[in-house]
């Protein structure tokens, strides 16, 4: 079975993860899979997006041919703002992070551990080149830090594990975790399934967790 | 009188010197001052520092000037780009080295440099890789770590509009680092799309007071790095 014939798509994993972020709050998207997000906020809640790179207010991209090289999101992209934007300098974009006044960041990742570790910025390949941009201060800092990723990378290996592989951006940083498998919470008992994908059953998620996983659903 | 304006990009770097620390403005293209960092290569000081948050794209600005065998070692966050393998090619030879910061301990540690503040705790970067060689110190049960201010005898940055005092307006994201640099700077100069008389920049409006500024150049029309980088151009 290949790993896309079962769960959602990236797009439906994108909505479902928009679904949690309430009206009226902060929240800066990292680049990749956590971009989608954006594209489908409920449409009767404002949301706010942070771009450490220096605005709040982020919208959609331009029309082509009408964007400003100088309005770029933090993948360089070119974004537009929308109405009570305001733009500020790296230091206050970093106080907005670091010191705790954002709601959420969500994050892709390489591997998130089942006390909370997340990995999403080095391989340590011998030829890799480390670049490590926001994203330990999006952790150490940010209210809750939500993680969207497949739950296995391309050849199957599990992305949730018991201790990270990979080098740590943070130690024990993630709330929750959005796969296309499903929606699982990080507690101080593990990794916690709240939701199955549809048509998705527990076992199958266990099976494709390198760590222990409890079912909290609602009865 | 106050006149902080030079006539050319050539004439506001000429005083760069081999071995110089320079902190260079932008993230990504957007505040980065193409025309001074082309300026700079003209001039060929070598064995400079720099600190920037890339490390450049394409083979122009900044990646030029790394190519161009001057810069010694890059202090950044992020010195990985889709279009350009100056640096990695340049780091995976052994001939840069690299200090890797976190994006917003750079910002922190160029701002603390310019505001006197010789060093500073942050719980960003615990318990990581980039933890190794710094002080650790618990507060309220949480670990941080000693990060040291950065100052540089070089910022160049870019602004929209700048007054003859020095005061400066930035481009939406294009203002980024270039505040913080301007302060951390013993020398700071900035290219300007626009230069005006003082009086004509709304006081509550000025996002850099002139204080932190030496040098202001008038570039009318500077380029933008995507479009030299999508029309393959190289400098020199």
């Amino acid at each position: 079975m290949s790993p896309t014939a079962m769960g959602l798509t990236t797009r439906q994993m994108a909505r479902r993860a928009a679904q949690d972020i309430s009206d009226g709050s902060y929240v800066n998207l990292g680049i990749g899979l956590p971009e989608l997000i954006a594209l489908f906020i409920p449409d009767d809640r404002e949301i706010v997006l942070h771009i450490e790179n220096g605005l709040l207010g982020m919208g959609p991209s331009p029309e082509p041919g009408k964007g400003d090289p100088e309005l770029i999101n933090a993948g360089k992209k070119q974004v537009t703002t929308r109405p009570g934007a305001s733009y500020f300098h790296q230091a206050d974009s970093f106080a907005m992070i670091r010191g705790g006044h954002l709601d959420l960041s969500v994050l892709g990742a390489l591997e998130v551990a089942a006390n909370g570790d997340l990995a999403n910025w080095s391989t340590g390949g011998e030829h890799a080149i480390p670049a490590v941009g926001g994203a330990m201060d999006l952790v150490s800092g940010v209210k809750a830090v939500y993680v969207i990723s497949r739950h296995c990378t391309r050849d199957g290996t599990p992305k949730l594990v018991e201790r990270c592989s990979y080098p740590l951006t943070g130690a024990g940083v993630v709330d929750r975790v959005y796969t296309d498998l499903a929606v699982i919470d990080i507690t101080a008992k593990g990794f916690e399934v709240v939701e199955l994908s549809p048509g998705v059953s527990f076992d199958h998620v266990a099976a494709r967790t390198a760590a222990p996983l409890r079912d909290a659903r609602p009865a | 009188m106050i006149d902080k304006r030079v006539g050319s990009p050539g004439e506001a770097v000429a005083g760069i010197g081999d071995g110089d620390t320079v902190m260079i403005g932008g993230f990504g293209e957007a505040g980065s001052p193409i025309e001074l960092i082309h300026a700079l290569i003209d001039h060929g000081a070598a064995n400079l520092t720099v600190i920037s948050n890339n490390s450049g794209s394409g083979e122009i600005g900044l990646a030029a000037l790394i190519r161009a065998g001057q810069v010694a070692k890059i202090v950044c966050s992020f010195p990985r780009s889709t279009n350009s393998t100056v640096f990695p090619d340049l780091f995976n030879a052994g001939r840069i080295q690299l200090e890797l910061v976190p994006q917003g301990t750079l910002a922190e540690r160029i701002r603390a440099g310019g505001a006197g503040i010789p060093a500073f705790y942050t719980p960003t970067a615990a318990g990581t890789d980039l933890e190794a060689g710094k002080e650790r110190r618990e507060f309220d049960g949480r670990p941080c770590l000693l990060e040291h201010a950065l100052v540089a005898d070089w910022s160049l940055i870019k602004a929209r509009t700048a007054d003859s005092h020095g005061n400066l307006v930035y481009n939406k994201t294009a203002r980024n680092f270039s505040p913080l640099m301007a302060m951390a700077g013993r020398t700071t100069v900035v290219q300007a799309s626009a230069v005006v008389e003082p009086g004509c920049l709304d006081p509550e409006a000025v996002i850099t007071p002139g204080i932190f500024v030496d040098h202001v150049v008038h570039v009318p029309n500077p380029e933008h790095e995507s479009e030299l980088v999508a029309r393959g151009a190289r400098y020199p």
